[in-house]
């Protein structure tokens, strides 16, 4: 009963007749390979194209990017929601949560405290060689 | 352009009768140690079973050697300081000159972090998880080994720097702008920055190592939730280790660019910021506290509930305690630059969440107590570190919420009353339970337990020596006396420095009782054999196998579908030997094969360190070479595995008989 309820350990093996069926490499690789370079192409299209509405086109370029990401992880780096992924999808959460901590903490951090700096003529730290 | 590059005879300090003594004196034992290895014979022998080996329990002795080593040379740094100030005050000037004390504090804090810590709890996890877990070695062998040759390539640099040349005088934490190219023109800081760019990778690899072998390479049956309470905080440690110590190689990166190729990421004149430095530095800095302060924790448990007699009180508080912690360490690092100047909101929220981790801890202790209470507790020399700790560590806490808040803060940054309260927490925390771990695992390393009576000798000369040493600090913390003087006027504070000199010499007898302890050991080790493999009366897997355990570990792999397997089956077996051990049938076991990668690789890092701090670049780029050579004889190599014949692990069962068979 605890066994279903953590997971399982290593050298159980799966009962579950739906795990044991998975796409062979070659087809996953290529749907991989096929949609991150629509995605990529895309991307190109987007930045060059007149025919979008031009402030739209970063948020574009950042949602292909993301979606790009995506791909990466699901057909290269397979990251399924599979019992047997439990692992790599909690690194991978703990990887974007580390990340998302540090990088937006250093922002707020830094963006502070260039506001709190004193205007540059109180601020004589140039000439202090 | 210069052959040697910066380097000449005058980077050997002739003139500095303290340093040159003391390279004399390491060099010649050096000597001597390297004469009397080669004239006994036992070169071939150390090659072939201790430098080349892979084997995760020999790592980890060997890391535990190294950190007792390095605790020498960062203790003789900190009793230098001690002396120091308790002479140095009005007229007098003491002994240490600045430039000197400056290069000690520098030295003595990134010693004890890097080098006395990090190894102390690298070892032990090396040695322990692998057996709690029920598994033969990491997941990665070689690996393991690369990196604790990396961490040695580190400690040879920073020592190199004894004699060569100069150490950073920056301090432990190398803040720019003192630590750039014009206010540091020296080699000190390149030295500081190579030896722990070089350390921390070998860090980094463990913390992959590791993880990889907690999360796939468990004894069959064994949940995540049946590890024992060292492999969780393992665990989290290793993840810490792999999240934080890329942002530390990144930042050092930066300011190596900075001091080598004119790069301004830290400087101010081209734009450059040296508060970044700061941020990255603690981004790194804060989950490093608890990547060194978990495993401790762990040990804790551990000793706790083996010498109680009774299950961890609250085993999934503890498990979510501490993976609560390792989330909580990543939100709590401007605390250490509260008085950089952000604003009253960052700094509050800053420090809400410094107080608010030291709840999970606080459940810890709560939980360490519980064990305690009702059980039959046998005073073992574990479990007085362990005490102590607690006792300790708690005051040590409570001065860190103090800190906490930001308005104290303001008036204590930067005093001897921060001094007092991070040796408060880190003494206790990591170092009372690095020493709990070498007792509690000795016997299971070597065969034979350490003599209880020099161990408690030895710690209650650490116990009353740390309060000597460090409450009187917190006093003259709060009469104004900042960290790292060399020199003072104000006499108020010279009889509470004299105090704390006083509390080193008796963590120096602490010290002194260690190494008779070890003698005396050794000595009678004949009377101290553990031929059950399980000494305490233990709980968990690493104590079912043989003391010392084989290459292999364990003949069969234990099945061990609960906590406390091992406590488990002894109550089932009701103290009747197990009959299936005479019927049990073996099968060859594959084992990693012993390789020189890792002595090979840490050989031209140092090459390489060296030959960049001092310019040498044909030589840098030779290493450099050499490194990557090693690496593509590593990837192309053959065969990495030797069978060990069934015939040979069974005759080691037959001669090691064990308890009862899991």
């Amino acid at each position: 009963m605890t066994e279903a309820q953590y997971g399982r350990a290593p050298g159980d093996n799966s009962s579950d007749p739906v795990e044991a069926w998975e796409p062979s490499g070659l087809l996953v690789y290529t749907i991989g390979l096929l949609l991150a370079v629509l995605l990529t192409t895309t991307s190109f299209w987007v930045a060059n194209t007149s025919l979008l509405w031009a402030p739209g086109i970063a948020l574009g370029l950042a949602v292909l990017a993301i979606a790009q990401m995506g791909v990466h992880l699901v057909f290269f780096l397979h990251i399924t929601t599979g019992p047997d992924n439990t692992n790599n999808v909690l690194a991978l959460a703990f990887g974007v949560l580390i990340v998302f901590l540090v990088i937006a903490g250093s922002l707020w951090i830094m963006a502070d405290l260039n506001e709190m700096m004193p205007p540059a003529e109180l601020m004589d730290l140039h000439m202090q060689h | 352009m210069n052959f040697l590059g910066k380097l000449s005879w005058d980077a050997v300090p002739l003139h500095e009768p303290i340093i040159m003594g003391t390279s004399a004196v390491v060099v010649l034992a050096i000597v001597f140690i390297l004469g009397w290895i080669v004239i006994k014979g036992y070169l071939p022998y150390l090659w072939r079973e201790w430098i080349t080996s892979v084997d995760h329990k020999r790592i980890g002795v060997m890391y535990i050697v190294l950190a007792l080593l390095m605790l020498l040379r960062g203790f003789a740094d900190g009793i230098m300081m001690r002396s120091q100030q308790a002479v140095a005050a009005g007229g007098a000037q003491g002994y240490l000159p600045p430039e000197h004390f400056d290069q000690i504090f520098s030295a003595h804090g990134t010693i004890m972090i890097f080098f006395v810590a990090m190894p102390l709890v690298i070892g032990l996890m090396n040695f322990a998880v692998p057996l709690q877990l029920g598994v033969r070695d990491v997941a990665f062998p070689t690996l393991n080994s690369v990196s604790f040759w990396l961490t040695a390539s580190g400690v040879l640099l920073t020592n190199i720097s004894l004699a060569v040349g100069e150490f950073s005088k920056a301090g432990w934490v190398a803040y720019p702008p003192l630590s750039g190219l014009q206010f540091s023109p020296g080699v000190g800081v390149d030295y500081y920055l190579w030896a722990l760019q070089i350390s921390g990778i070998g860090t980094l690899l463990s913390g992959i190592n590791f993880v990889t072998t907690i999360l796939k390479m468990r004894a069959p049956g064994m949940g995540l939730m049946h590890m024992p309470v060292f492999c969780w905080t393992a665990l989290a440690s290793n993840l810490l280790i792999v999240a934080a110590f890329p942002v530390l190689t990144v930042t050092f990166a930066m300011l190596l660019l900075d001091r080598y190729l004119d790069f301004h990421f830290f400087t101010i004149d081209a734009g450059g910021n040296p508060m970044m430095y700061v941020n990255l530095f603690w981004v790194w800095g804060h989950p490093e506290v608890y990547i060194l302060v978990l495993p401790a924790f762990g040990i804790y448990s551990e000793v706790s509930a083996t010498f109680s007699g009774k299950p961890l009180f609250g085993y999934r508080s503890m498990v979510a305690a501490t993976m609560t912690i390792s989330i909580l360490a990543y939100t709590v690092w401007l605390h250490h630059f509260f008085t950089m100047g952000a604003s009253a909101n960052i700094n509050a929220f800053f420090g809400v969440m410094s107080m608010i981790i030291a709840v999970p801890t606080g459940v810890k202790i709560f939980n360490w107590l519980f064990t305690m209470y009702g059980g039959r507790v046998r005073f073992t020399v574990p479990v007085l570190w362990t005490i102590g700790f607690m006792v300790t560590f708690v005051l040590g806490g409570l001065t860190g919420v103090l800190l906490a808040v930001p308005p104290i803060d303001f008036q204590m940054h930067n005093s001897l009353f921060l001094v007092a309260h991070f040796h408060h927490v880190i003494i206790p925390g990591v170092v009372f339970g690095a020493f709990a771990g070498y007792h509690y695992w000795f016997p299971k390393a070597f065969g034979f337990t350490l003599d209880e009576r020099w161990g408690r000798r030895s710690f209650w000369c650490w116990f009353i020596g740390f309060h000597l040493a460090f409450m009187p600090l917190y006093v003259v913390g709060l009469m104004g006396m900042t960290r790292r003087m060399q020199h003072y006027d104000n006499l108020d504070w010279q009889p509470w420095l004299m105090v704390a000199g006083i509390g080193a010499v008796v963590i120096l007898a602490g010290i002194v009782c260690q190494v008779v302890q070890l003698v005396v050991s050794i000595r009678d080790r004949e009377q101290n054999r553990d031929l059950t493999g399980d000494p305490w009366n233990g709980r968990t897997l690493e104590w079912s196998t043989a003391s010392p355990p084989p290459a292999w570990n364990f003949a069969v792999l234990p099945y061990a579908a609960e906590t406390d397997t091992f406590w488990n089956r002894k109550q089932r077996a009701r103290g009747k030997r197990d009959e299936r051990a005479q019927e049990r049938e073996y099968d060859p076991i594959e084992m990693p094969k012993n390789s020189p990668t890792g002595f090979v690789t840490a050989f031209f890092a140092v090459v390489t360190g060296f030959a960049l701090i001092w310019h040498i670049w044909w030589m840098a780029g030779l290493g450099a070479f050499g490194a990557l050579v090693t690496f593509l004889v590593f990837a192309f190599r053959h065969e990495d595995e030797i069978e060990i014949p069934a015939e040979q692990i069974a005759r080691f069962d037959r001669a090691h008989p064990v308890g009862v068979v899991i």
